[in-house]
Parts: structure tokens; C-alpha cells; sequence
């Protein structure tokens, strides 16, 4: 129970953030220290002397890596410096492909106290049509601060439901954007605008919060049954008025018929290009949802899956990829072993389930590498660990091409480390985001450089 | 956001274990440690890395336990022939990690918020030693903690320092001889920034000014109430007969116990005003700060809180979760160690606390600190605050043998806690967990399978004797609890609802998976 942040880390605890929000305009007090540059023009860079993961099938003990007009151009041991490169010496260092935090409201949200600047969370329960990129914040002090951790992209992630005082969540929460973490727009922020369409599976609940009164109400499971059946066939009405929508669109001239934006949304999900990202925890709802979306035919990715262990081989025989929620989570039920959560990944790389690891925050995403280091500490092989922060988010969401490994032709987005970019104590000195020198520096770093430089005070 | 938080949190749970309710398990895993493990008299760790924190580091060392307190400690200690071996080769032990702020352990919740002044409501009569939290922070390597209220009031409630004692009652987890402490809260949460009960009125105070006001106020009654009684007690003292006593006031008695030193002040704060200002009134009425709790703008006035004397119990990196949370910054316990204050880590959060080491560990990064300043965090830091350090806190002769053993160098995030002692005793051991676990499980199912025949057999039963009372008869054998049935007739009532689908979660199952629970003899 955090009782003094109140509105923080994993989604777990992200419908707090729905209940308690106070009406404070009091943005003039935030006193903005965001003086931490952005990137630099591109030139050519020439990494030399580094051990290189490449996390593509081989590690380089001593080898170059070449970064020019923001792509990898060359990488290996014997790669010549081209003229004019700016060499950077990295003896003794290590070259990673940069972290991809796979579930942040990166720009989505700088206070979560503070609902001026939380854009998370669009009213309603059905919001296909909202875009994540729309409401990222560039200049968000949360992004220097997380890059500075070796995290170079992230999927920013939307969610819908009311601040009505029923709190209850929405099913569809909207587009969620892929997004490198340095940028002066958006524009040149974007890796994927529309990456996955969020979809908050529903839950039987029988405990429920009223906000109203700050008192818990429960209901009778009939009566939770019945409204996340409901809510179900709700969504698959949705997708139903979603594939018809989608064949007129096809057949029909646009001045044909009445536009439907919410629909219109929708429609490369029904064609399966676009994965749904369903949040779910529980085994029955995991379950429910694998059928739903193999009945229609839908591509899906599983978010948060504490129960995912329960249905591993169904998850494997779907080829149903899962961005686990941060290990750093107590076990759902009392009764579960204390480190049930920690134990998972291991487990379900053992089953060969596919997985990421993600923050499912902001403020907490610089804690995704501690987070994979504790699950290689309970058993998952540190090579998979590595990759779940890579590769297989990238895979998930269709960028492995662009972003994940070092291999050339591929998006520079590399960090330079002194030691394992998952370890508590490594340092990242030397960042690139497409290709450009990336400063490390950031809001944190600027105050306690100011403050380290306060005279004695006067007792 | 306390009350509200706490509350929402705790109802977030209890969906969840409801669902357990369901399977007939609810309190099953408690059952782990129900009873305290047997403790030899005499335990020798040997072969292990020792990070005494007092006086560095010892390969593979030794450390000798007798009757719960550390013996010897060195790297050349002879093993009594009645030791118990706990062979740590490859392993590091420290001294058990220590929390200086903490919610466990906590029957409901954790904070009195109708009131800006409940300094008459204390933690230690509502300790629940049932906690499976408990539990996890022990696996975490947790041994103490100082267990206090939310939030909610500029002044709150009285606070308590716990061993883990997991298994224990909770008359047992009390820190014998630990000072008790009080909680009070500056900023946001007092002054009920962040949320608005619709119900309740606005309550005062809403501003800094009226936090301090509250806090100056209380303390002037107070001082006048010690007044009357250090008059009274004078003139008791002189003889003086029939006298009329003053009226007793559990609210300000606690204060008074500040005033006299006998009660520490543990402060949740986070803008550095705030902190000058609690500094100021602490002054003016003549008592200490103990600790400045969360403390997120320590940074920038750690000079006077060093003058102060007092302590500051931070976080590793959380921030901006709310405006006063967002020039935190993860180099504050560096930042504030380098000027002369001591600084502990907390957790705040039953899962942060499982990972305490680690948080320590960032504050090598984040400002430079050596490796054993950051176990002090985590250690002998927090000991001294809660004025437990002759105790506990370090790896020294005489003191309570309260370790915890790890595979890696504990500053890693690969680092797994192995067991954990408490009093010489093992509370925790890593694979004596892992092996219960089938068997736990076996008995889950067997519970499980249980419940589900006997609700099938009552419904079977059900059938015929709802139609056909006299059905019974033929079917014969069946005495005592058909004649009890028909004798109380009322009792049929709550089996005459419908059977509710499998898994679903009513009143009635609640109560029936309790009985089961007991009479199957799973506790």
C-alpha cells in the first residue's frame, strides 16, 4: 500500500489515478528546469573499441559501430572509420541496442496529482479514435529523466473510463503510439502513431470502490457476471459494426455513406493489422479474451498477465505475446507464493511464451531494466531478460526492422554503458536517439547540481 | 491522499481475495510460519561474506549465535559441538534491513482522518500479525519496521517499532523497549489538496499556514495541559491531600510524552518550507524531530536539518506523483548523507520493502556513495533513528542476531534473499518455501475438492427432501444432521436461495469456506 505517492507505478494501481484528482491550477509552481537539450544535428558517429551486444545473434568483444543520417551504417570488428566521423572511444564500455519501455504514459501524464497535466485518460468507455501522439508532451521532464536509464523508446499508452464517481474504467482506450524519447515535436518523436489499440478487458468485480463516498460497495457475483458479460458483447458489437464499417469503406466512395470516426478507427483492427493490447490479469479473463479475439479473428497482445503462468500453453499454441507488468508487484492472492510474480517470466520462458517487460508508468520506467534484472535473479536467462526490453517489444508491435537490435540499416538508437545496462550502478554515457547525440542530462540532474552548489547555510 | 488511497488500495485486495474466499483457501498461506520456527539455542553461520556495516567486510567469516544475540563474529570461530551449522558459502550476510516506514501489519486502516489532531489513536492496538505482507517484506529481508498511520492529520496517531516475527501474536511483534513514536504530516495530504470527501465538509486546515497553526496550537494546550499536572503532581509530592487531579486527555497526553523526550516525532514532509517550518515550532515548544519522513526537498535545506539533530527516512526515486513530489530527486539521500544527516531508505509500501537493499543500492549512482554508506541506508541508519541501534543495525557482539542472508552482493538487483533471522531465529528460509509449495498446494486442491463435494452432496440431499420430505427416510444412515435440519427448519432458508454458479462469491460461501477451513484442520 503507497500511502504517500498516490498516484504512481505499475497499472495496477493506474485506476487510482482515475479517483483522486483535485482541481489544482497550480501549474505556475511547477517552475519548469527543462533546460536539458534535445538532439543535435545528425553527423556521422563512430563508436570504436566497445564490446558490442548486438542482441542479434552475436556479441563483438572489440568491435565499431558506425551511426550516420540517424541509421546504423556499419557494425563490427573490422569496420574502417569514415572520414569525418566523430570518434567516440569507447574502451572499456559496452554497446546496446537502446531499452524499449513497452507500456508508459510517457507525455501522457507529468503529475499524476495534478489532472491539468494528465492526458492518460479520455471520458467514456469506447475511444477507438484517440491517438496517444496527439497528447505526448515533448518537453515533459519525465522523458530526459528516463532516457538517461538507457531507455531510448516507448509506447505511449492511452486508457479510457470517466472520472465519474463510479470509477469505472473504459474498454477502449485508444491508439497507443510508439515514440522515441528525444525530439523537439512529435513529429520527429513518432517511430509508429498507432502502434495498438488499447482495450481494458472487462472484470468481474464484486468489490468495488465508490468514490463518492470513499466506501467500498460490493455486489452480488450475478450481478458482476452479468455486466462483464455485457460489457463483453458490448466490445464484440464494436467489432462487429467495426468489420461492416470497414467493407463499405472498402466497396463505397467516402461521399457513399455517413463517416464514423470511432469506426472508421477500428477498421485495421478488424482487418488484423493493427493488435489489440488487451489488459488483463486474471486467467479467466486472459482466457476469455484469447477466445474473443481467435473467434474474431483479431491480433492481440496481452498487457499486465499476472495470471499468464495459468494459461501458458494457450498463450503458446496462439502465439499470444505478453507485456508482463513490473515483477516488482505482490502476488494477486494471499495464498500465492511471495514471489509469484517474480518467478513468472522465468516460467513462461520456459513454456516459450513470448514476453516484454514494461513500466506501465511514467515516473517508474527508469525502473525497467532493475525489473528484468530481478527476474534473470529468479531464474530467466539473462539473454531473454535483455531481450524483453529490446527485441521483443519491437517484434510485437511490428518494428523489429527499425528499432531493437544493432544490425545496420536499422534506426541508431544505441546506448553506451560502463557495465549491464540492467544493473542498479551501470551508468549510460553516451546515448543516441535516431541516430543523434542524446544528452543524459535532465531535471533531477540540473537540481542537485544547484543544490550540491548552495553555500553552508547560516545556522 | 491517504484515506482515500489506503482505502482504495485495501479494497483493490480484498476483490482479490475474495476471489480466494471462493476456493476455500482464504487464510491457508498464513499457515507458512503459523507456528514460530524452533530456534536451536546455538547457530554458527560459517563460510559467509559478512558486510558488518560496523567495521567492513569479512570473507568467509563466521558468525556465532547464542540464545538470539551474536556471540562472536570473525573469520576464524569455532563451531560448539551443539551449534547448528548454516553453511553460507558464496553468500552475503548483513544486519537484517530495517524500515522506517511502514503500513504493515495493520488491521484496517491505516489512517483516523476525521480529525486534523488524533494523536489518541495508536497503531500498536491494532497490529495483525496475520499480515501475509508481513511475510514478503521478511522474504525481502526486512527484520524491523516502524510501522505508523498515514497521513491524513498534521498531527496523527502514536506509532510502533515491530520485529517480523511472522507466526508470532501480536503481542510478540512489538520491539521490546523501543521508543514509541508519533506521526505528523505536513503539505498536501494534511492540508487535503489531492481529494475531496463529497460527504464531508472542508476540513482545517487547507493551507501550509494552517498546518502549522494546527500543529502550534495543539502543542500550546498541551503544554499548558503538562502544566496542570506538573503542578499537581508538585503538590501531591508535598503532601498535600484531597486534591482534585486534572482531567485526563488521551489526545494530549502523547504530546506531552514529545515534550518530555519520551515520545519521537516522525514527520512525513516534502517542501523544503515545510520542513524549516516544523524545525521552528519544534524549537519554540522545546521538543526534537526525530525524523523527517519522505522528506522528497531534504536536499535543499540539509544543513539545518543536520543542525536539528534530526533524521530523514527518503525514498529512492519516487516522484511526481503530486506537485510537491516533483523536484524530488534520487540523489537526496547522497545529497543529505554528505552533509552530516543521517539518512535511511524506507519503503512506504509493503512491495517496496521487499526490495529496500536495492533502492539503497541507486544511491551509489545517484551521488556517489560507497557501498557500505548505501547498506547503512538500510541498516544502522534507520536503527539509529528509531533509537534502536544498541540493538540492532549492525553485525556486532552482543547485539540481537537479526540477519539476513543473500547469493549475490545485496546491492544488485540479482541479489535473493536466502533466509532472514530474527532473535537468532530463521523466519524465513528461501527453500524451505519452495519445498512446502507442492504440498501447500495438495492441500489447496484437497480443500477445494472438499468444498465442491460437499456442496454437491447438499444440493443432491436438497432435491429430494424439498419435494418429498419422507425420501429421507429410505435413504436412511444419514442421522445426526438430517435430524438437527428438520429440527430447525430455519436454517434450510439460506440453502433455499439458488445455488449460485461455480465460482460465484456471496455471503453464504464466505462463511461455509471458513467452516471448512477449520473443520478440515488446514490451520
Amino acid at each position: 500500500v503507497r500511502l504517500d505517492s498516490c498516484f504512481d507505478a505499475d497499472l495496477s494501481r493506474r485506476r487510482a489515478f482515475l479517483y483522486f484528482f483535485c482541481l489544482l491550477n497550480v501549474l505556475c509552481l511547477l517552475n519548469p528546469v527543462n533546460t536539458c537539450e534535445q538532439t543535435q544535428p545528425s553527423v556521422a558517429y563512430a563508436i570504436t573499441h566497445a564490446r558490442i551486444f548486438t542482441l542479434a545473434g552475436w556479441t563483438i568483444d572489440d568491435g565499431t559501430l558506425i551511426i550516420r543520417d540517424g541509421k546504423i551504417a556499419a557494425v563490427g570488428a573490422q569496420v574502417p572509420v569514415p572520414q569525418g566521423a566523430q570518434v567516440i572511444d569507447a574502451k572499456g564500455l559496452q554497446v546496446y541496442p537502446g531499452l524499449f519501455d513497452a507500456i508508459t504514459q510517457m507525455g501522457l501524464r507529468e503529475i499524476g496529482a495534478v489532472s491539468a497535466t494528465v492526458d492518460s485518460t479520455e471520458t467514456g468507455n469506447y475511444n477507438p479514435d484517440v491517438v496517444a501522439a496527439t497528447a505526448v508532451s515533448p518537453s515533459s521532464e519525465h522523458i530526459p529523466v528516463t532516457r538517461a536509464a538507457g531507455i531510448t523508446e516507448v509506447l505511449a499508452v492511452p486508457a479510457s473510463g470517466g472520472l465519474d464517481s463510479s470509477g469505472s474504467v473504459g474498454v477502449i482506450g485508444g491508439q497507443a503510439s510508439a515514440i522515441h524519447l528525444a525530439g523537439w515535436t512529435i513529429d520527429e518523436m513518432l517511430l509508429k502513431k498507432s502502434a495498438a489499440m488499447v482495450v481494458n478487458w472487462p472484470e468481474i468485480e464484486t468489490q468495488g470502490f465508490d468514490s463518492s463516498t470513499f466506501s467500498r460497495k460490493e455486489k452480488p457475483f450475478s450481478e458482476a457476471k452479468q455486466e462483464y458479460d455485457k460489457q463483453v458483447d458490448e466490445l464484440a458489437d464494436w467489432i462487429e459494426r467495426a468489420r461492416h464499417y470497414a467493407q463499405v469503406l472498402e466497396k463505397s466512395a467516402p461521399a457513399e455513406f455517413d463517416r464514423d470516426v470511432k469506426l472508421e478507427a477500428l477498421a485495421s483492427v478488424v482487418r488484423g493489422e493493427l493488435p489489440l493490447l488487451i489488459f488483463a490479469d486474471r486467467a479467466r479473463e486472459i482466457r476469455n479474451a484469447v477466445e474473443f479475439c481467435e473467434k474474431q479473428k483479431l491480433k492481440m497482445i496481452l498487457a499486465g498477465g499476472a495470471e499468464a503462468y495459468k494459461v501458458k500453453d494457450l498463450l503458446r499454441s496462439k502465439g499470444v505475446s505478453v507485456i508482463l507488468k513490473p515483477v516488482q508487484t505482490l502476488p494477486l492472492d494471499e495464498d500465492d507464493p511471495y514471489d509469484r510474480l517474480l518467478s513468472e517470466p522465468a516460467e513462461l520462458a520456459a513454456a516459450h511464451v513470448k514476453f516484454a517487460f514494461a513500466s506501465f508508468d511514467n515516473s517508474f520506467s527508469r525502473r525497467l531494466g532493475q525489473n528484468a534484472a530481478n527476474a534473470v535473479a529468479y531464474g530467466l536467462p539473462y539473454e531473454e531478460a535483455l531481450k524483453a526490453v529490446t527485441l521483443y517489444p519491437a517484434q510485437m508491435f511490428g518494428l523489429a526492422d527499425q528499432v531493437g537490435t544493432i544490425e545496420s540499416g536499422k534506426i541508431a538508437n544505441v546506448i553506451v554503458t560502463n557495465g549491464d545496462p540492467l544493473e542498479l550502478t551501470t551508468e549510460v554515457r553516451y546515448l543516441f536517439i535516431r541516430g543523434q547525440r542524446t544528452s543524459t542530462n535532465n531535471r533531477q540532474q540540473v537540481l542537485y547540481e544547484k543544490y550540491s552548489k548552495r553555500p553552508k547555510a547560516a545556522n | 491522499v491517504k484515506i482515500s488511497f489506503t482505502y482504495f488500495l485495501r479494497s483493490q485486495r480484498r476483490r482479490i481475495v475474495c476471489l480466494t474466499y471462493l476456493l476455500g483457501i482464504c487464510y491457508l498461506p498464513c499457515a507458512v510460519a503459523a507456528n514460530p520456527p524452533d530456534a536451536p539455542r546455538v547457530i554458527l553461520i560459517q563460510n559467509a561474506t559478512i558486510l558488518t556495516v560496523s567495521h567492513g567486510t569479512i570473507e568467509h567469516g563466521s558468525i556465532l549465535i547464542k540464545d538470539g544475540k551474536i556471540a562472536e563474529v570473525g573469520s576464524s570461530v569455532k563451531a560448539p559441538k551443539d551449534a547448528q551449522i548454516i553453511d553460507a558459502a558464496g553468500q552475503f550476510v548483513i544486519p537484517g534491513i530495517i524500515d522506517c516506514h511502514s503500513h504493515i501489519a495493520v488491521d484496517g486502516s491505516v489512517n483516523e482522518g476525521s480529525v486534523s489532531v488524533s494523536s489518541m489513536a495508536n497503531i500498536a492496538e491494532v497490529l495483525n500479525p496475520d499480515d501475509p505482507d508481513i511475510y514478503r517484506d521478511l522474504a525481502g529481508g526486512v527484520t524491523s519496521a516502524n510501522v505508523l498511520h498515514g497521513s491524513a492529520n498534521a498531527i496523527g496517531g502514536q506509532t510502533v517499532v515491530i520485529k517480523l516475527r511472522w507466526g508470532q501474536p501480536a503481542s510478540r511483534l512489538p520491539f521490546e523497549g523501543a521508543l514509541p513514536g508519533i506521526k505528523f504530516a505536513l503539505g498536501e495530504n494534511p492540508k487535503r489538496s489531492n481529494f475531496r470527501i463529497q460527504s464531508q465538509p472542508q476540513r482545517y486546515p487547507a493551507t501550509r499556514m494552517g498546518v502549522e497553526e494546527t500543529i502550534r496550537a495543539a502543542f500550546t494546550e498541551a503544554r499548558d495541559y503538562k502544566k496542570a499536572w506538573d503542578e499537581h503532581n508538585k503538590r501531591v509530592a508535598a503532601g498535600q491531600k484531597n486534591l482534585i487531579p486534572p482531567r485526563h486527555d488521551l489526545r494530549l497526553e502523547p504530546l506531552v510524552e514529545v515534550l518530555e523526550g519520551k515520545r519521537y516525532v516522525h514527520s512525513h514532509c516534502y517542501r523544503e518550507d515545510e520542513i524549516l517550518m516544523l524545525l521552528r515550532v519544534a524549537k519554540e515548544f522545546g521538543f526534537k524531530v526525530r525524523t523527517f519522513q519522505h522528506v522528497l526537498e531534504g536536499y535543499k535545506v540539509a544543513d539545518e536539518i543536520a543542525a536539528a539533530g534530526a533524521g530523514a527516512s527518503t525514498f529512492s526515486d519516487w516522484w511526481a506523483y503530486k506537485v510537491e513530489a516533483y523536484d524530488a530527486i534520487p540523489y537526496n539521500a547522497a545529497l543529505m548523507t554528505r552533509h552530516g544527516v543521517v539518512v535511511s531508505i524506507n519503503s512506504d509500501d509493503s512491495e517496496e520493502a521487499t526490495h529496500l537493499n536495492q533502492e539503497a543500492a541507486k544511491s551509489m549512482k545517484f551521488g556517489g556513495l560507497s557501498h557500505e554508506e548505501a547498506l547503512k541506508l538500510v541498516t544502522l541508519n534507520p536503527a539509529m533513528q528509531l533509537g534502536i541501534d544498541k540493538r540492532v543495525g549492525t553485525i556486532d557482539v552482543g547485539k540481537d542476531a537479526d540477519l539476513t542472508i543473500y547469493n549475490h552482493d545485496p546491492l544488485s538487483a540479482y541479489a535473493v534473499v536466502q533466509k532472514t533471522l530474527i532473535d537468532g531465529r530463521v523466519y524465513f528460509d528461501r527453500q524451505h518455501d519452495i519445498a512446502e509449495r507442492a504440498d501447500r498446494e495438495k492441500e489447496k486442491k484437497a480443500l477445494i475438492d472438499k468444498q465442491k463435494k460437499a456442496a454437491e452432496k447438499k444440493a443432491e440431499e436438497k432435491k429430494p427432501e424439498a419435494r418429498k420430505p419422507d425420501a429421507t427416510v429410505t435413504i436412511g444412515q444419514k442421522p445426526a444432521e438430517k435430524k438437527s435440519q428438520e429440527k430447525k427448519p430455519e436454517e434450510k432458508k439460506p440453502e433455499e436461495k439458488p445455488k449460485p454458479p461455480s465460482g460465484a462469491v456471496t455471503q453464504d460461501s464466505k462463511v461455509t469456506t471458513l467452516q471448512l477451513s477449520v473443520s478440515g484442520g488446514a490451520l
